[in-house]
């Protein structure tokens, strides 16, 4: 079964074709303003590499940083009104108190407070109001916001106020695209308020980048579906990626990690992921990445979301070295290395220039570099894998020494011995370790439904069972479906012994 | 046998003092300090921190005073935000809320208050009183009635010294309120203002049976706050020097620490307006090989290493992260966590025989002797 995978990082695109276990063929260009660019000419270039090989190709999926690097870099933002259905509860503390300054000045498109949300147990708070809600539908019209995050008290267990909200702003302002917040997340108002916002701030570009994805297939002649990962090692439909960008947010070190496991056959590993500006360490576990234990913030906003726990430091490829005094990074040149790069043209000492200088890297033009003192290298060489290595001993939990997994366009600046390290593997596609985690993502299928009158096992079966068809119907292969998390919640105040049950099932896409 | 109950650090030797006006870096290290002694109860006073933050912003100032400084006829207001910590995470914390059973009680009383104090110090009560005091002017007492967090109204230092348990006054977002004149006992008291606080949600602003400025010096635990203040300074400021900040607990409470490790299990159940169930932890580095569970109702009440328990309730058991030294809720622990397990000398009234009834291991439903993990150093055996 063959898939092919595309990674459109800030400085890369890089496409593979896999099939089965095997890397059939690996490209990397140049990202480009437009998206489409980049990605046409990867798959372009793929084609070229791999000849007939890429007919029958049943998917193509697609892992980007675009997202989380919007919010980040404030950046293509739209805005975004903030309907929260929670008065007379939390009245004090209005949408987006304790984001950033600059990032609320943004994205606010106005803030609604107004009666309604429900109790623990599932009994309404207060009853909807919804004169209100259609006041607030009108004023987001008039002040020409087409955006808006629903969020109302305790919506993980009813979603009943936040599907009648949005019912009633549509009708008030068909042209809204309206996120609610039970679609998003779990228990923890402000932060999946927080979440939802940023969400409905990142529909014009999630928009605009999906479009961008489906017109690059289109134009490569390739007949296969789009996917777009998520956070979790999965992927899911185009139609559903434009929909909920955040769920891609920590796509990028997912791929990378789940890439260096399928790459490598290893599934427990510490991962150094070397890239053009930034070196990020994280730690696989059972083929996945081991998650972050606090609270993750992106963009300095308080969110939910369970997200690979990776460390980064300022040394990549295109990290710039100085001279006299020597110092290494923060700044890099990022994806203009190709040409500010001695060893490209340049007149830019990059670590990539060292790394050319030093003999481990055999890129551009090795004339260029033949000037830098051996002492120099050396010096850059030592603080570079003194750095690593310190980094990736933060990360470790294990006294036992594990492998590490060097990964990314840079992973020649990683160190082949460290402490606590027991080998350090550098494997062929490893450059393109995003690309080959994206291809080999899996699909799921996810069920949250209350049942009513069936006992505990009965219950979960039967969720299960729908989760299954779920994942089927989204191109799972039955063979390989299992279940990830399931979940209930007793709902006391209903006749019937109501319990909420929320099952997911994740598996391979099946050839089809 | 009844002992008389101890009152230690009563004799006002020394000149109390000085009222200060707290700044919002007081408040920030409070509210971390606070998490901290909460032992995973309480509620993560971050949206109490929140709203001082807002409220600070709009130029109110909270004043702490030493509790030796109040007159033996001072009227004192105990208070506290009731029900489970989860709820909290989605009807958020509103000050004005929390002022309403203080008025009521007041027009109940015939009376107005000269102070406010917290029930418990841990979690987000610690922070609680100080949005009332913002918005009425009142001043803060240094000091509660549990020295930590605890779930339940007869588990406070004013009950294990007999004081009386009513008037009680409760209120509610909507515009319900209660006022409970009388109750048997502090348990009955318990008891009748759960089911109210569980039937407007599980959560509800509360204020105690107010207490005299000579019983808050006699039978409160004193200087709280500013040990919960001090406690968050020393975090902040080893986070700042890159120094171990579950050191720092340990330093600025003369802790022990018992166990690192990962959790790998948490089973919890709600329960009667209380968050039941046990975290299991797995050792890593020098506890590697070894497991930790470790219970909680709303808190931590007992630990086990494979098995055999050793440290329980009233010592406090707190479980931090082991990187930041943050607390770590009961309601929000979950797999995959990296924690240390640390034991806090518990307030000495609690070590009497009354006390020990009253949050003693068996008050949780554990039969188990109260051992201390402190008073095992004491006598020269081994720690566990």
């Amino acid at each position: 079964m063959k898939r092919i995978g595309i990674d459109v990082g800030g400085t890369n695109t890089d496409a593979v074709l896999v099939d089965g276990n095997a890397v059939m063929g690996a490209v990397k260009t140049a990202t480009t303003d437009d998206v489409t660019g980049g990605v046409r000419t990867a798959l372009r270039d793929l084609a070229v590499q791999v000849g007939d090989a890429i007919a029958g190709t049943v998917a193509v999926m697609i892992g980007t940083t675009h997202f989380i690097n919007a919010v980040v870099q404030r950046r293509s933002l739209n805005r975004a009104a903030a309907l929260r259905i929670c008065l007379p509860a939390c009245a004090s503390l209005p949408p987006m108190v304790d984001w950033p300054r600059d990032l609320a000045g943004l994205v606010d498109g106005g803030s609604y407070m107004v009666e309604g949300g429900h109790e623990y147990d599932g009994r309404p708070l207060m009853p909807l109001d919804e004169r209100a809600v259609a006041e607030a539908g009108r004023r987001m019209r008039a002040d020409g916001v087409r955006s808006a995050a629903v969020t109302s008290v305790f919506s993980p267990l009813t979603s009943a106020f936040e599907d009648r909200a949005a019912e009633i702003l549509l009708s008030e302002h068909p042209e809204l695209r309206v996120t609610c917040s039970s679609t998003l997340g779990r228990i923890g108002l402000l932060e999946r308020e927080n979440v939802t916002i940023l969400n409905a701030a990142l529909q014009d570009l999630a928009e605009e980048t999906v479009r961008a994805f489906e017109t690059a297939i289109t134009e490569s002649g390739i007949a296969a579906p789009l996917f777009i990962t998520q956070n979790d090692g999965t992927v899911v439909s185009a139609a559903i990626a434009r929909e909920r960008p955040v769920y891609g947010f920590a796509s990028g070190p997912t791929n990378s990690m789940r890439g260096a496991a399928f790459l490598s056959g290893i599934d427990d590993a510490m991962v150094l992921d070397v890239g053009g500006t930034t070196s990020d360490i994280g730690c696989l576990r059972a083929g996945f990445p081991r998650e972050a234990n606090n609270v993750v913030q992106v963009g300095g906003v308080r969110t939910l979301f369970r997200m690979p726990d990776v460390l980064s430091i300022g040394i990549g490829g295109g990290t710039v070295v100085a001279e006299a005094p020597l110092s290494i990074g923060p700044l890099s040149v990022g994806y203009r290395l190709t040409r500010d790069a001695l060893v490209f043209g340049g007149d830019t000492l990059t670590l990539t220039d060292v790394a050319v200088a030093a003999g481990i890297s055999d890129i551009g033009d090795r004339a260029r570099v033949a000037s830098l003192s051996p002492e120099l290298i050396r010096a850059v060489m030592a603080t570079v894998h003194r750095r690593l290595s310190e980094t990736v001993d933060r990360m470790k939990t294990d006294a036992a020494a594990v492998p590490l997994l060097a990964v990314g366009g840079g992973a020649m600046l990683a160190p082949d011995r460290m402490d606590g390290i027991s080998e350090v593997i550098r494997v062929e596609h490893f450059a393109v370790a995003n690309a080959v985690g994206a291809a080999t993502a899996q699909v799921s299928g996810e069920v949250d439904h209350v049942f009513r009158d069936m006992d505990r096992d009965t219950l979960l079966q039967t969720a299960e069972q729908m989760a299954r068809e779920r994942a089927l119907a989204a191109g799972a292969d039955p063979a390989t479906l299992k279940v990830v998390d399931m979940e209930d919640l007793p709902l006391a105040y209903l006749p019937g012994n109501a319990v909420r049950a929320r099952v997911r099932v994740v598996g391979d896409i099946a050839a089809r | 046998m009844e002992k008389a109950v101890p009152a230690p650090d009563r004799i006002e030797t020394a000149a109390p003092r000085a009222p200060r006006v707290l700044t919002i870096d007081d408040i920030e290290a409070l509210a971390l300090g606070a998490w901290i002694l909460g032992t995973g109860g309480g509620g993560d006073p971050y949206h109490k921190l929140l709203n001082m933050r807002e409220l600070y912003r709009k130029g109110h100032t909270v004043t702490l005073i030493d509790p030796h400084s109040l007159a033996d006829d001072a009227q004192v207001a105990v208070l506290s935000n009731m029900g489970a910590p989860l709820v909290g995470q989605e009807r958020l914390a509103d000050p004005e809320f929390a002022v309403k059973p203080v008025r009521t009680m007041e027009r109940y009383l015939g009376r107005r208050f000269d102070a406010v104090m917290s029930l418990e110090i841990g979690g987000g009560n610690g922070v609680h009183p100080l949005m009332v005091a913002a918005l009425t002017g009142y001043p803060v007492v240094d000091a509660d009635t549990m020295g930590r967090a605890y779930p339940e109204a007869q588990m406070t230092s004013v009950a294990v010294a007999g004081l009386q348990c009513f008037p009680f006054t409760l209120a509610d977002i909507r515009d319900n309120e209660v006022i409970i004149p009388r109750a048997e006992s502090w348990k009955w008291m318990e008891r009748i203002s759960r089911k109210a606080c569980t039937e407007v949600g599980s959560v509800a602003a509360t204020c105690k049976a107010p207490r005299t400025g000579r019983e808050v010096k006699d039978h409160g635990i004193l200087h709280t706050t500013t040990k919960a203040i001090d406690l968050g300074r020393a975090v902040f400021d080893a986070r700042a020097r890159h120094a171990d900040p579950v050191q720092a607990i340990l330093d600025a409470c003369a802790g022990r620490l018992l166990f690192t490790g990962k959790v790998v299990d948490v089973e919890r159940r709600a329960t009667e307006g209380f968050l039941r169930g046990r975290a299991e932890i797995d050792g890593v580095d020098g506890d590697a090989g070894q497991r930790f569970t470790v219970h909680f109702q709303n808190e931590f009440s007992v630990g086990y290493l494979d098995g055999v328990p050793v440290v329980m309730t009233p010592d406090l058991i707190c479980v931090v992260d082991s990187v930041s030294g943050d607390g770590i809720g009961t309601d929000v622990i979950r797999y995959g966590q990296r924690v240390s397990v640390l034991a806090l000398p518990g307030p000495e009234v609690f070590m009497s025989e009354k006390g020990l009834e009253a949050v003693g291991p068996r008050a949780f439903g554990f039969d188990l002797d109260f051992r201390s993990v402190f008073a095992e150093t004491v006598s020269g055996e081994t720690a566990p």
